[in-house]
């Protein structure tokens, strides 16, 4: 065992080709990841896309049709969700009605486990305490659950799972149920929670700001498949494919041909005829001439002028006529019909004198450098 | 003129059971004609051995099939979850014609069916008993309880059914989470969720058997519970002590029925 440990001691979670099919529908389909010991993993897409089935597979809720799944090292195949060291916070936080906040953290502790050994009442008390002014909420351990706020309620279950110090912290869409504001700040708190008590925690939303937030990985989700497993940043600099560039962040994409390529990018001629270079993306697939693909560009990486006054040293510069324009505080968001290439979203900061005055119907001049876009498969 | 309409139906449904609280309280012993304000007749039906004789019969009759029936219509209700398709169709149809039946139907088909069975079983016993004078099985007790039993059973299976459908699954799933096996899990979270709708269970069939006449009438061979006896006193005449008798029992079903209530309506509350 010890010797089974150090092999795999980096990773609290394993899975290996597990599958989980409901009939027909394969709801988890061969997946196979890792994840590191002690950090923050979230698990993104839209519903259906087999996120929560694969939480429901580490709670041991489900059992995987095929494959293999480890937690810190050890099989738990046919291991039944009361005998594994994992604990969840529910999407509705699924808190006992019948009784006060403190029975309801204290209920794991109270539990007999084999090999563990009974808990003195004391010791109970003790860590649910120490449980409860974690989550900041001493005082209301005689409350009960009706008589607490939505963000109360968060955090009782956020207490009650952690106070067992589980090797894995399972939170499914813990924060859909909460307004806006109050989610920004669990949202911080959440992140400074792990970090203070550096269990794993593995996050299912399908809320990619919430994920871009917290997480130091994410998989991307998608019919049951992890498209792309990486790091906030990777994701959005180097998404393997159109999917992952559609759900991180936001882009603009120009669908064509591949009419030539290199080991570092490629040309793509559009169905309107224009032919737009990009090199492709560090994590994406080579593609070869004849193969379908897009041109995908950030809001941010594309920039708007008069067109009286165009900037020297674009790789392209398409004249357009702006529809709309977003005011946004610090920055624009710029609606704009383009010749050749349909609706485009462009972003540009307060700081860009050069779009300011610019209204609704007045024709612009659009353009990028080459090396600002990414030539990505379709999928 | 709803209004009136409303308040006249409310008059012919209440007025006779007023008039029989009232009477109860009267000091002369005609049932028509008050005479006066008095607990007298109360007293009198208090020190009556026949009708105490009966009340016992009545509240252990009533006592023992409502804990039969609790416990055997909540194993049946949570048996059932793990049925589905037609069956449980099948099932569900089976419990409401249960409750939907005349109780007169019940009696007769109870006592035809007690009676055939006691014919065959006796004459079964009389053939292996060894001794001169074999036990027979006979109608009493045993048979009233039986087919109480056997009613207050489907009105158990329904209330705890939809408790039961009313609880939330993720919190089986939050126990099991928490290291509770199955058998910890039913104790300490299914149990307790399910519990107003098993004790609102057991207050209603104590009632419908404390107050039931026509199924007992039929099937309580020569015992006699409250509602036998004050059929049987009844013919002799309405005395004051009769309604004395009828407001204590009104009385006393009544505080049971609103106890199930609150609890039904307690467990409708949502939680969050």
């Amino acid at each position: 065992m010890a010797a089974a440990a150090a092999e795999t001691g980096s990773f609290d979670v394993e899975f290996r080709s597990v599958a989980r099919y409901f009939g027909e529908v394969r709801a988890v389909d061969d997946v196979s990841f890792a994840l590191k010991r002690g950090s923050f993993h979230s698990f993104l897409g839209p519903s259906g896309c087999g996120k929560t089935t694969s939480l429901r597979l580490i709670a041991g809720f489900e059992q995987p049709s095929a494959g293999s799944i480890e937690i810190a090292g050890q099989s738990v195949v046919g291991v039944p969700a009361y005998r594994r060291p994992v604990n969840m916070v529910f999407q509705h936080y699924a808190l006992f009605p019948h009784m006060d906040v403190a029975a309801n953290v204290g209920y794991g502790l109270r539990q007999r486990v084999p090999g563990r050994p009974r808990l003195a009442q004391g010791e109970i008390d003790r860590r649910v305490a120490e449980a409860l002014e974690l989550v900041r909420l001493p005082q209301l351990a005689r409350r009960r659950i009706w008589e607490l706020s939505g963000g109360q309620q968060q955090r009782v279950a956020l207490a009650r799972a952690l106070v067992n110090r589980p090797t894995v912290l399972l939170l499914d869409e813990p924060l859909a149920a909460l307004d806006r504001k109050l989610r920004r700040e669990m949202q911080i708190e959440l992140q400074n929670l792990q970090r203070e008590v550096g269990i794993t925690f593995v996050l299912v939303t399908h809320d990619q700001e919430e994920a871009l937030s917290m997480s130091d990985t994410i998989g991307i989700m998608k019919d049951g498949k992890v498209v792309q497993l990486g790091s906030p940043e990777e994701l959005y600099d180097a998404p393997v494919n159109r999917y992952v560039a559609d759900f991180v962040g936001e882009s603009n994409f120009f669908a064509g041909q591949v009419a030539g390529s290199d080991n570092t990018g490629g040309t793509l001629v559009t169905a309107s005829g224009l032919t737009l270079k990009a090199p492709f993306s560090r994590l994406g697939a080579r593609l070869k001439t004849g193969d379908r693909a897009v041109i995908a560009l950030r809001p941010e990486a594309i920039g708007l002028w008069r067109p009286t006054s165009p900037p020297a040293g674009l790789d392209v510069a398409r004249p357009a006529r702006l529809t709309n324009r977003i005011y946004l505080g610090d920055h624009s968001e710029f609606q704009v019909e383009a010749e050749g290439l349909g609706p485009v979203l462009v972003r540009l900061p307060k700081s860009a004198t050069h779009a300011q005055g610019l209204e609704p119907g007045d024709q612009v001049l659009l353009g990028w450098q080459h090396e600002r876009a990414l030539m990505l498969a379709e999928s | 003129m709803l209004r009136g309409y409303a308040a006249f139906v409310y008059l012919f449904l209440y007025a006779p059971i007023a008039l029989i609280v009232l009477f109860s309280f009267n000091s002369g012993n005609n049932a028509s004609d008050f005479q006066g304000f008095a607990f007298s007749w109360y007293v009198k039906a208090a020190n009556n051995k026949l009708m105490l004789g009966a009340l016992k019969n009545s509240l252990v009759v009533a006592a023992t099939s409502a804990t039969l029936a609790t416990v055997m219509g909540t194993m049946a209700a949570l048996a059932l979850q793990g049925v589905r398709g037609p069956l449980r169709t099948i099932f569900d149809g089976l419990t409401y014609v249960a409750i939907m039946v005349p109780g007169i139907v019940i009696g007769i088909a109870t006592l035809i069916a007690l009676v055939t069975t006691f014919d065959a079983a006796n004459a079964l016993i009389a053939g292996i008993w060894p001794g001169e004078a074999p036990p027979k099985l006979g109608l009493g007790y045993g048979s009233i309880i039986a087919a109480h039993t056997l009613f207050a059973m489907a009105l158990v299976i329904v209330i705890v059914r939809a408790r039961i459908a009313g609880m939330d699954r993720s919190l089986i799933e939050a126990s099991a989470d928490l290291y509770a096996d199955p058998v910890a899990t039913f104790r300490q979270v299914t149990l307790p969720q399910l519990m107003p709708g098993i004790v609102a269970g057991f207050l209603l069939s104590f009632t419908f058997s404390f107050d039931d006449f026509v199924i007992a009438f039929f099937v309580a061979g020569s015992q006699q519970t409250l509602p036998i006896y004050v059929f049987s006193s009844i013919r002799r005449g309405v005395t004051p002590e009769i309604n004395a008798i009828g407001t204590a029992v009104m009385l006393f079903s009544l505080t049971a029925l609103i106890t199930a209530q609150v609890l039904l309506r307690r467990g409708r509350k949502p939680a969050g």
